[in-house]
């Protein structure tokens, strides 16, 4: 023993690193049991789920009364949007399923996952029990035209690289055209007929989409040299910080008007959208300027040395540094938003909240406030999870070279 | 005796005063200097970094700049290319005076190319990218031809293989020869080098000054603030040594090692030359 000799290795012998295997009960010993206390942690915890989750998978299997949901499923996914014409909303969601298809085959390639938002879950959805048949041919559709889109690309990839460009900026024009129509094509429909999930995602998707460049302009203008861009920006930034959404929202609808000439109307739900996009666009600004400010100083003296203009260094070097560095900031601001939509209810639109307070006014349906906002709850959830899980998977997929 | 600060033979008015292309000819001549600093000041608030530097570059030369830190020179060579400011005297540039005017900075932005000690490769674009992004943006050469002159350039400093990596995949002497094709890709009349080699492993110095001398050779005009005695005692052409943000001596390699004038020199080679 004492005089063993250590083990010498020859220059080319690799060793494998090793490895840890474990039996489930290995498992649950080392991670849930190995002391005392650790233990006793794992049981408590263990009581306190079976405490909530018991009575509530009791309740939502057995007492619950779907019902409600059921029989206004369409009021909260469209809210009034008329019967006859919600061939165009399916149409928009075909537009946005072949898109993605091809935006799946030609940039995401190895992406399996878009699959299966792309063609399991609208199956899944046309296998549910309660809804429309024409709601079940139009998923399967969707799933369809989602699967052509993929195939297209994959047949043609260098053709469709174009039209995807095009269908990717023109998308939300096309949607809110359809959306609202244009005479003498489309029928016009009031905003005042949209409502529920639609309201909401349109609200969301207005937002997000605007408030994106107004913030990154706004960022930009706070760093200016010229100084009444730079206290313009630094003004309207600071003001609506400081200010609750809800406060803008009552703003837009009661004192917008007064500043207006007489004879201009704007609906309320497009002062809604201007209210939810001017006050995330202040927030955006911010988180921007924090990806601006993390650039070293090198790389704008790199791309000056290289005879870059200002708008060039921004444009090719800083931006797209800096947006990178802030995308979980930015999807988390994506979500926030996502969610404040509901503040809208409260100026009187009828939003996915707004329709459940509808709902719940219904006579036959009173009392039947938890599985309305269970639902919602529920919706809301999935679409904020989506997009915080795309999130990860976009920061991965551009980590690339950075270590 | 030698003078130890050679005196300008131009002044900035002989260079301006000819008309642009009597001024052109002559500088590719070597009758009149590509670089002329005629005494720039510059202060940094109440420091003053630079205190009158006077130099002459002509076509074709290589120049090196070493002193210790603080003592202006990388201040100087950055203020060729404008990423300094100047408050006083004259810089003109292959017949450009460097003003506050936008126009002559980027012209003469085009005509410099800059290497860096941290090498400020764009960590988000590849290496083919890193490199193409200016010509095809500044000089608007079309994608083709971009990337044909770069791919001449990756091979011309040894790593062709690895135009399609990101830098961040890179070794530090492979980055810096990344950006020494970048700025050699806006085929410059002129390269500045601020401390190259600095930032880099011993074993990976060699792999850039090897690059740096091939290019010397090349007859590439290059100011190069540096350490490397060695370097500078293979292709410099002469020497200037800064201090407290003056030229002390300047010489050729030849005179600033084997005789020294100025008592600062001779304490700073013997602290560099051990």
């Amino acid at each position: 023993m004492m005089n063993r000799e250590p083990k010498q290795y020859s220059s080319g012998e690799v060793l494998a690193p090793p490895t840890e295997r474990y039996t489930i009960l290995g498992w649950l010993h080392k991670n849930l049991f190995s002391t005392w206390y650790y233990t006793l942690l794992t049981l408590v915890t263990l009581y306190i789920l079976y405490a909530i989750l018991k009575p509530t998978l009791i309740w939502i299997f057995t007492q619950a009364q779907w019902q409600v949901v059921v029989v206004n499923l369409r009021l909260f996914m469209v809210g009034q949007y008329p019967k006859d014409q919600l061939f165009r909303i399916w149409l928009a969601l075909d537009l946005l399923a072949f898109t993605v298809g091809l935006a799946w085959a030609l940039l995401l390639p190895k992406e399996r996952r878009v699959g299966l938002v792309l063609l399991v879950i609208p199956l899944l959805l046309a296998a549910l029990p309660f809804i429309s048949s024409y709601s079940r041919i139009n998923w399967i559709l969707f799933a369809v035209i989602g699967f052509v889109g993929w195939a297209i690309g994959k047949w043609q990839p260098k053709r469709m690289r174009r039209p995807l460009i095009v269908l990717m900026l023109g998308y939300f024009p096309i949607l809110i055209l359809l959306i609202s129509g244009f005479e003498p094509i489309l029928k016009l429909v009031k905003t005042n007929y949209w409502g529920g999930l639609l309201l909401t995602m349109l609200l969301a998707v207005v937002g997000i989409t605007l408030s994106f460049p107004l913030g990154i302009l706004l960022a930009l203008g706070r760093q200016s040299k010229l100084p009444i861009v730079k206290t313009f920006s630094i003004l309207y930034i600071e003001m609506v910080r400081g200010v609750p959404l809800v406060t803008i929202l009552f703003m837009a609808q009661l004192m917008l008007p007064l500043f207006l000439p007489p004879g201009l109307k704007i609906d309320n739900v497009l002062r809604a959208m201007a209210g939810m996009v001017l006050f995330a666009a202040a927030y955006m600004a911010e988180n921007v300027r924090g990806g601006l400010q993390a650039i070293p100083k090198g790389q704008h003296e790199a791309a000056w040395a290289l005879g870059l203009n200002g708008f060039q260094t921004m444009f090719y070097i800083i931006l797209p540094q800096a947006l990178r560095n802030v995308i979980p900031v930015i999807v988390g601001q994506f979500i926030a938003l996502f969610k404040d939509t509901s503040l809208v209810a409260i100026v009187g639109l009828l939003d996915l909240l707004g329709i459940a307070s509808t709902v719940l006014a219904q006579p036959e349906f009173i009392g039947r406030q938890r599985e309305v906002y269970l639902f919602i709850a529920l919706i809301y959830w999935v679409f904020s999870y989506a997009m915080s899980y795309a999130s990860r998977r976009l920061e991965v997929a551009l980590g690339v070279g950075e270590r | 005796m030698r003078e130890t600060v050679a005196k300008l033979k131009t002044t900035p008015e002989q260079i301006l005063d000819l008309p642009e292309e009597d001024r052109n000819a002559a500088i590719e001549r070597g009758e009149l200097p590509i670089v002329l600093a005629h005494e720039v000041h510059k202060w940094y608030g109440n420091f003053h970094v630079l205190r009158g530097i006077n130099m002459e570059v002509y076509k074709g030369e290589v120049i090196v700049i070493f002193g210790p830190s603080g003592s202006g020179k990388s201040t100087f060579i950055r203020t060729i290319n404008r990423l300094e400011e100047y408050q006083k005297g004259k810089i003109i540039v292959d017949g450009t005076e460097l003003s506050r005017d936008i126009r002559n900075i980027e012209k003469i932005r085009m005509e410099t190319g800059m290497v860096f000690q941290q090498f400020n490769l764009f960590p988000h674009l590849t290496v083919m990218q890193n490199i193409t992004l200016a010509p095809i943006h500044v000089r608007k050469w079309p994608k083709e031809k971009a990337e044909e002159v770069a791919m001449q350039l990756l091979k011309r400093v040894g790593i062709p293989e690895q135009a399609d990596k990101y830098p961040g995949q890179l070794s530090g002497g492979q980055q810096q020869r990344v950006a020494i094709a970048r700025a050699l890709a806006m085929q410059p009349k002129i390269m500045l080098f601020d401390e190259p080699t600095s930032a880099l492993d011993p074993e990976m110095i060699k792999e850039v000054l090897d690059v740096m001398i091939e290019l010397a050779e090349s007859g590439m005009t290059m100011l190069v603030v540096t350490h490397e005695m060695g370097f500078a005692r293979a292709v410099a052409n002469r020497m200037y040594f800064f201090d407290q943000g003056q030229i002390v001596e300047s010489g050729t390699p030849e005179e600033i090692f084997s005789d020294p004038k100025e008592d600062r020199t001779k304490l700073f080679l013997s602290q560099i030359l051990h």
